[in-house]
């Protein structure tokens, strides 16, 4: 079938804020998605509230709207741009149930705009639970059977038809709490019966348990015309009980024979077309492993992380493909970009294997509960390939950069045989290292088996890895027994601790024996067509594939790995938009990295993709191949920024800022050196590297002081101390780790934060803007709500500001991006940290000053000069827009983390809102973060000794609001005494009513709560209400400045919104 | 014990003995399926060929009885990695032991993608795996252009008449090297399947009044299967509806004129798409085949093509003009692959005049 001619101008909607669930693989989906409509002749229009990513960029969409994700914003872009099409299937769950909900409101059909790519029906049939249920029933395909029971008697009624055991969930009570698996009746009767008693609604789900069951995906696609294939299948070495984000999951499926194989991919394919769908679409099976048994779990009917994953796995585009499918095209009529000689229509075979791994935020919360659920927890996940199971999981784990390089790792050597056999059952991230131990100890693979039901397979591939660990410590070091190591990716400096030489004696006897990494390429096909696109992934004792090109200047450009709280989006969007402009300088360009979420991975940004860890080890074998003109740290985050000196030891010359000047940066001696040459001010402080010398300089300097490592981002590890105890505890924690760096000790300074991004050609400075956090300093930068251009500092510090970011950049011999961040202390302008680096705000700030950043720093990087490039040197005009960007999180899918900020990053993403005023700005930013207010106008507030005074202005403007104030006892006498109206509540340990029930009566829109400053103790009232807070869904502010931010957003909200489209904002 | 692989052009892969140990020269092809080995082992138009497979890790769900013959026909096995262990519920055994008792001489732990690389720039070529390290390369390479794959119809096809009992349509089955499935597929839809050798003369067929006539899968040059063409004539003529898989529709072609020739380096996988010229509906087939029918040559007053091959354009089947025949190139049979085309057997049924 032919494209339809009649959609001419598309509507795509992105999926808004990074958040646990979903997180940058719509960026992928939505920018190649785009593409593939722009080629196509269609006039794109996109709509996302997240500008950290590459979708919402004006070369990728003709209309560009950072507007919050709300079917009002959408309704209002309808009727400007009126669009003749809607794609809601690459934006996540949150991007179609928009599309479905301006559907359903008749307000598409009223506009004569129709959805495109999936229809309403089939979104429906996919996603209401019941016309799913009898969807699946009319075609036979099996789900696992369940009811909803509102007494114990119909519970057990139920479960006799359907056997033990059975998982309970009761319906609305705090993340799943009250629910659990029933083995027999007695134990049916006691879960059920309190799972009632919680239920708000008295509702309990019983479903039949397949928890070990083989947890297997298939990616389908479907046409128009009813052509359907499979992307790729998966198998989740996590059995069923684990949510597949947070599976380590390996492609193809390894423990099933063609049999189960094809009835799976039978069923898929009768399930895509039963639903309907023409795209793309994700079917999750559990497999039962000892029959032909199966049941679908899952059906999502749009692009999702699996999708993401199977693109890079297989090299087919399935974004792309869904797209043209979207416009009418059949698969084969869609060429195979990847060989240009195959179409869309053939399946992709693989011959290596693929494995991916969830990197969980649990270094960043340390309270939190690391049992892993049905609940995901990941923020992101990297992926490796090699040609053997071993090697491509040991790639993937040193790609999650958590410090474990080997399966020997997390202190499990540590615990007695029965506190392994425990720890055995423990379902968490930490799950095959603990098995690595217990087959160290000679515990059985099929008692490792039956209490993980983790396929004997894997555990058989698990004891391989431990046998060479074995190997290598007993047997002297032959050729053949580190080809071997090699082979299943062994890296040097594991094989050296292992054998007692150094990493210097281990690479050198592999490169004097020719032991070196060779490239193979993912080409959808098994090699069976020659491939167009260099796409290559490592493997040891093959050939390589990989042609070393010599025509053009080579760059290598250094991803930011996985995506983890600290470093996101934000650093793939700069290593892009570096790998576009260098392209455009001419230069060959080659990305190194291994998320396969994002767009950076995708096989057509870099004309050479290495889809490979982010080490010393493996950037050289690859150096080795390509020998590059040079390498550009300064875009991927501080994973690309560790890389520096080991590039320069490879006689890799860094493009732009030097080594040693990034160094200066972060070494603190050097660094002060720089400021007392410059004469810029800074908090006092020091280095140290033990809980003694920390305690010295803080008492010399005076408490609170901030302690931090160095070479870190995202504020990891980073606390206030407000006296010795706290600092021992912080130290210890930091030291857990080993540092290669010493770490910092800080007097905390309490001011106005400002942030700054520029450029520096040598000479001189380009000033985008300046940015002015809204929470003072103490919260970290990325926590903080920004808003550009600073809007509350005087003549004098922004001047000061100017100058110190050009002598500090010019002191740096900074060439290309630098980010500062200040403080503001009455026109007094301290220094913070200086990152010789792309930062987190850059991708916002290129938006909304239409300054293109990273290209002109890239520009910079290649030779060129500001001026000759156009520009005036200093601080930009202000842009015509107000810009405010709001940090979001995911707490309520991790269990016990703490909630309150502080100098640790915990958010996972961030919004904008874009105006002509401060208060629209500031409005919209909240509802693109979810906070979409007054509901029931009651608030709680418990605020900390020193906070009351401030907390009382607050309190009146919410009042003012027309808001009820419940408070705990001193909060609320603070506030009687100062004329605020405020009622008393008991505190969770008081009787009932007290602060927990009126929190669990859903009638609460919001609590602030100003923690005692420090750390919060899990036990502690504040931390319950927080916590009780977020997983009842009620907002929880625990900085003053953003409660007063909130009030003044409520103040002046306006029901009728400006929107801005980017693509329309000219350069400043 | 160490393996060598070496191939027409003197190109020697070094890797690891698998299987029995005994020298053999054959045909060396490579299928793409990621999972089926056991089905590819055991599929008899392998006969003559030493079969490489390019998914790297096989033998992970061990022996079970997926079987689609007796016993394994592949001249040789090439593969990167065999599994030490097996797990599946259904395992038997595994394949280091079945390659041994089946008397499959191997090698592993090669480039099996360099291998692959090889095979399609160059072509199929022919290849000896052998485990004496002493080989005179010379004579290794003479042998090898000297080896052809020969009459391998007659090798695999059945002794006997063989009766899969029915209350349906009764299919005559003629066996070219069968895969189980096909009558399977026949049976499971109630047909009463007659498998019939090779060679049988199409009067005995003819004289058991069949309701149709399936010709099956099987290896080798089709070119060389001049008298089985002979009597493909006659079942032509005799106006009993044939339905015709790879080496049978290859078969019907060279009975009515067409001719055929040999692919660079053929077809084996599941995941070609074909599609069906009628409805331009796409399927993705299983596939296994290094010769192809010329539609060229095809006289369109005779037949017409029905299925044409997505990626390369190839001829995947024919309808027979005024006839109730119809013949594929890929395996609706399936076994290893997708399941996609199984209709076809539904659409030879009620060619039969029996229920849709």
């Amino acid at each position: 079938m032919p494209r339809d001619n009649s959609i001419k101008k598309v509507l795509v909607i992105g999926s808004g804020p990074i958040v646990i669930g979903q997180a940058a693989e719509f960026d992928y989906a939505g920018t190649q998605a785009c593409r593939s409509l722009k080629e196509e002749g269609v006039e794109v229009v996109l709509v996302n509230s997240n500008p950290a990513t590459i979708m919402t960029d004006k070369n990728i969409a003709d209309h560009v709207y950072i507007e919050p994700l709300t079917v009002k914003v959408l309704e209002q872009i309808i009727m400007e741009e009126k669009p003749d099409s809607i794609l809601p299937t690459l934006g996540g769950q949150a991007g179609l149930n928009l599309g479905m909900e301006l559907a359903e409101s008749g307000f598409l059909k009223e506009h004569g705009v129709r959805l495109i790519g999936t229809t309403a029906e089939t979104i429906f049939k996919a996603e209401d639970r019941q016309a799913f249920k009898d969807t699946m029933e009319k075609i036979h395909e099996p789900v696992a059977a369940s009811l909803v029971v509102h007494t114990v008697e119909d519970g057990i009624k139920f479960t006799n038809t359907i056997g033990y055991p059975v998982v309970l969930r009761p319906a609305y009570t705090l993340g799943g709490s009250g629910g659990g698996i029933a083995y027999n009746e007695e134990q049916l009767i006691e879960i059920l019966t309190n799972g009632l008693r919680l239920s708000r609604v008295h509702e309990v789900l019983v479903e039949r348990c397949i928890a070990g069951w083989k947890e297997i995906e298939y990616e389908v696609m479907r046409d128009a015309a009813g052509n359907c294939i499979t992307v790729c299948n998966m198998e989740n070495i996590d059995p069923v009980g684990v949510h597949t984000g947070d599976s380590i999951v390996v492609a193809p499926s390894q423990t099933i024979g063609d049999k189960e194989y094809q009835m799976l991919r039978t069923s898929a394919l009768n399930i895509i077309t039963e639903l309907g769908i023409t795209g793309g679409c994700n079917v999750q099976y559990a497999l039962n492993p000892d029959s032909f048994e199966y049941c679908v779990i899952e059906v999502n009917p749009r692009v999702s992380r699996s999708s993401a994953l199977a693109s890079k796995a297989t090299g087919y585009p399935i974004a792309k493909v869904a797209a043209k499918i979207a416009l009418g095209y059949t698969l084969d009529e869609i060429k195979n970009a990847i060989t240009g000689k195959t179409y869309a229509s053939f399946e992709p075979m693989l011959d290596y294997c693929v494995v991916k791994i969830p990197r969980l935020p649990f270094d960043k919360f340390i309270t939190a509960k690391r049992t892993l659920t049905t609940q995901m927890k990941a923020t992101g996940e990297v992926m490796s390939i090699c040609n053997n199971f071993e090697g491509a999981l040991m790639k993937a784990i040193r790609s999650l950069e958590q410090h474990v390089d080997s399966l020997m790792a997390y202190e499990f050597h540590e615990l007695s045989d029965e506190k392994l056999e425990e720890a055995l059952h423990v379902v968490d991230d930490r799950r095959i290292f603990c098995i690595a131990e217990a087959l160290r100890r000679g515990v059985s693979q099929e008692h490792i088996h039956d209490i993980t039901r983790i396929d004997l397979w894997f555990i058989d591939k698990i004891q391989i890895l431990v046998e060479m660990e074995q190997r290598l410590k007993s047997e002297e070091l032959t050729v053949e027994l580190l080809k071997e190591a090699k082979r299943i990716e062994f890296p040097d400096h594991v094989i050296a601790d292992l054998c007692g030489k150094t990493t210097r004696e281990v690479h050198d006897m592999r490169y004097a024996n020719g032991i070196v990494a060779a490239y193979k390429m993912v080409d959808t096909c098994a090699a069976e067509f020659e491939a167009e696109t260099p796409y290559y992934y490592s493997v040891y004792g093959s050939e390589n594939e990989a042609v070393q090109t010599k025509d053009k200047k080579k760059v290598l450009v250094l991803g930011s790995g996985p995506i983890r709280i600290g470093q996101g989006v934000e650093f793939d969007y700069c290593s892009v938009h570096a790998t576009w402009a260098f392209a455009k300088e001419g230069y060959e360009t080659i990305i190194v990295n291994n998320n396969p979420e994002t767009v950076s991975t995708d096989f057509d940004i870099a004309d050479k993709l290495y889809f490979e860890p982010l080490t010393d080890e493996d950037v050289e074998s690859i150096v080795d191949i390509e020998k590059p003109d040079g390498a550009v740290v300064q875009f991927g985050g501080q994973t690309a920024i560790k890389l520096t000196e080991a590039l320069m030891k490879m006689g890799v010359p860094i493009f732009g800022t030097k080594a040693e000047d990034v160094d200066a940066a972060e070494d603190r001696e050097l660094f002060d050196k720089i400021l007392e040459e410059t004469g810029i001010p800074r908090a006092s402080g020091g280095t140290v590297y033990t809980a003694s010398e920390a305690k010295e300089i803080a008492n010399k300097i005076g408490y609170p002081v901030l302690v931090r490592p160095s070479y870190v981002l995202g504020g990891q590890g980073m606390q206030i101390a407000f006296n010795d105890q706290e600092i021992e505890e912080f130290i210890g924690i930091i030291n857990q780790i080993a540092q290669d760096h010493p770490i910092l000790v800080d007097k905390y300074l309490q001011g106005k934060e400002i942030e700054v991004d520029a450029v520096c050609d040598g000479t001189d400075i380009l000033i985008p803007g300046i940015m002015e956090h809204i929470e003072r300093t103490g919260v970290h930068s990325g926590d903080s709500i920004s808003v550009y251009p600073a809007n509350t500092i005087s003549e004098v510090a922004k001047n000061k500001i100017v100058d110190y970011t050009e002598r500090l950049a010019k002191a740096l011999h900074v060439k290309g991006m630098i980010n500062i961040q200040f403080i503001d202390m009455n026109d007094e302008i301290y220094v913070i940290e200086v990152n010789p680096r792309s930062s987190r705000t850059v991708p916002y700030i290129s938006k909304v000053t239409g300054i293109p950043i990273v290209d002109l720093a890239t520009q910079v990087i290649t030779g060129h000069t500001l001026k000759e490039l156009g520009y005036k040197p200093g601080l930009q005009p202000s842009a015509e827009y107000i810009a405010i960007k709001m940090p979001v999180f995911s707490f309520e899918k991790l269990r016990g983390a703490e909630i309150a900020m502080g100098p640790e990053m915990k958010s996972t993403g961030e919004c904008l809102g874009i105006a002509k005023t401060f208060n629209e700005a500031l409005y919209k930013a909240f509802l693109g973060a979810g906070v979409s207010l007054p509901k029931h106008k009651q608030m709680i507030m418990t605020v900390a000794d020193k906070a009351k005074p401030e907390s009382v202005e607050v309190a009146k403007r919410f009042a003012a609001l027309g808001y009820k104030i419940y408070a705990t006892r001193s909060t609320a006498k603070y506030l009687q005494e100062h004329g605020v109206e405020a009622l008393w509540v008991n505190k969770i340990s008081q009787e009932s009513p007290n602060v927990m029930d009126l929190i669990l009566g859903h009638k609460i829109d919001l609590v602030i709560d100003i923690p005692t400053a420090g750390h919060g103790d899990k036990s502690s009232d504040g931390f319950q209400i927080r916590r009780n807070a977020i997983e009842t869904g009620v907002y929880c502010i625990t900085a003053m400045d953003t409660a007063n931010a909130l009030a003044r957003s409520l103040e002046t909200a306006q029901n009728d919104f400006t929107l801005v489209d980017i693509a329309k904002v000219k350069n400043a | 014990m160490k393996a060598f692989l070496i191939l027409e052009d003197g190109t020697v892969f070094e890797g690891t003995s698998i299987g029995s140990t005994r020298e053999v020269i054959s045909e060396i092809v490579f299928n793409t399926s990621m999972t089926g080995y056991l089905e590819v082992l055991t599929d008899p138009s392998y006969a003559g060929q030493a079969v490489t497979m390019t998914y790297p890790l096989i033998g992970n769900y061990g022996i079970t009885e997926d079987m689609e013959s007796k016993r394994s026909w592949v001249d040789g096995y090439i593969v990167r990695e065999l599994s030490r262990t097996n797990s599946n519920f259904r395992s038997k055994g595994s394949i280091q032991d079945f390659l041994k008792e089946q008397d499959v001489p191997g090698i592993a732990g090669i480039d099996t993608r360099a291998l692959t690389k090889l095979l399609r720039e160059k072509g199929t070529m022919n290849g000896m795996i052998t485990t004496d390290e002493n080989y005179d390369l010379d004579v290794v390479l003479k042998k090898l252009k000297d080896y052809t794959v020969g009459d391998v119809v007659s090798k695999v096809t059945c002794d006997d008449v063989t009766v899969l009992k029915g209350s349906g349509k009764k299919v005559a089955l003629l066996d070219f090297g069968a895969k189980n499935n096909i009558a399977k597929s026949l049976n499971e839809r109630g047909c009463q399947v007659t498998i019939y050798p090779a060679h049988t003369k199409a009067e005995t067929i003819l004289s058991t009044n069949p309701d149709g006539i399936m010709l099956s899968n099987g290896p080798g040059d089709p070119k060389t299967c001049t008298t089985i063409i002979e009597e493909i004539k006659k079942l032509y003529a005799s106006d009993v509806p044939i339905f015709a898989i790879c080496l049978g529709h290859q078969l019907m072609a060279l009975a009515n004129g067409a001719d055929t020739h040999k692919m660079k380096y053929g077809h084996r996988g599941g995941n070609h798409p074909v599609k069906d010229l009628q409805t331009g509906r796409v399927y993705i087939s299983s596939q296994n085949h290094g010769y192809v029918v010329d539609t060229d040559t095809l006289d369109p007053s005779v037949a017409v093509p029905a299925f044409v091959n997505v990626n390369d354009g190839t001829n995947e089947g024919l309808k027979y003009t005024g006839k109730n025949i119809f013949t594929v190139q890929f395996h609706p049979e399936a076994c290893p692959g997708p399941q996609d085309s199984g209709y076809l057997f539904d659409r030879f049924i009620s060619m039969m005049g029996g229920a849709q």
